[in-house]
């Protein structure tokens, strides 16, 4: 995870699996739920995703305690299976600001190469994203953090 | 938290980061600093005190001047707090490789 730019986040990994696979993995609500989740205790309780241009996500999440939080995002634009477009923002439980992530999985010897892209509005809302926004889920790393303080 | 989100939202100004980054080199005083940026020095100053408040930079006294440098606990807790952000995000793409080497097992399977 590294910034560029004023606006920018861009994230790279590697995955053993072929770009199909991590493309599906990303947009079939019947996968998106075993891995996009968080710290530890958070379960995602709603996985609505229409895949298809112009179509709406929809992801709740819960954790032990009774909190939750969810994200909205409009679909922007798919080419299964290198590339996906969307616009998302969180609530919680205000709209941040929206979030334009552009998400390419390339092939990388047998596996692939996912490059994801925010751009937020300006650099004020990514500092804050970096801040609070990215992982809603924290209260556990601010418990270790503070015990670091 | 308070100086953690002083110190990011110190952080979202470009002259702020190129002061920081002129600072990494190491100690300098307001005009120094103010000389690069075609700036007046208050308002280096400014922006020195934002840095200051955010737990980013430290000054020490030598008779009339007052140098700047980098506060290291302040930089510090950006990078742990960044570096928990890197590992939350692991753990979900970790997750996923899982899930991936699941399905490519399935498949192998399901040709047969």
């Amino acid at each position: 995870m590294k910034t560029e730019g004023d606006t920018q986040i861009v994230i790279t990994r590697h995955f053993a699996a072929p770009p199909e696979a991590v493309y599906r993995a990303h947009m079939d609500p019947a996968i998106i739920p075993q891995w996009l989740l968080g710290p530890d205790g958070w379960t995602m309780t709603v996985c609505i995703n229409e895949g298809k241009v112009g179509g709406k996500i929809r992801y709740e999440w819960r954790n032990d305690k009774g909190h939750s939080f969810h994200i909205t995002a409009e679909i922007l634009a798919l080419e299964p299976p290198r590339r996906i477009v969307h616009v998302e923002r969180m609530f919680l439980p205000d709209p941040t600001p929206d979030n334009h992530v552009e998400t390419l999985f390339e092939p990388d010897g047998a596996g692939t190469l996912m490059t994801m892209r925010m751009t937020l509005p300006d650099e004020k809302t990514r500092a804050m994203m970096l801040k609070t926004g990215m992982e809603r889920g924290m209260e556990m790393s601010y418990a270790r953090l503070d015990k670091l303080a | 938290m308070t100086s953690l989100d002083a110190a990011f939202s110190a952080m979202a100004d470009p002259t702020r980061r190129a002061i920081l980054a002129r600072l990494a080199k190491g100690e300098a005083t307001v005009a120094e600093l103010a000389e690069p940026f075609a700036m007046t020095q208050p308002a280096v100053s400014q922006h020195l005190k934002v840095l200051e408040d955010a737990g980013l930079v430290i000054h020490r006294v030598d008779g009339a001047k007052r140098p700047r440098r980098l506060a290291k606990p302040g930089l510090d807790s950006m990078d742990q707090w960044l570096g928990m952000l890197r590992k939350a995000l692991e753990r979900n793409y970790s997750r996923l490789d899982d899930v991936l080497a699941g399905m490519q097992t399935k498949r192998k399977g399901t040709k047969r």
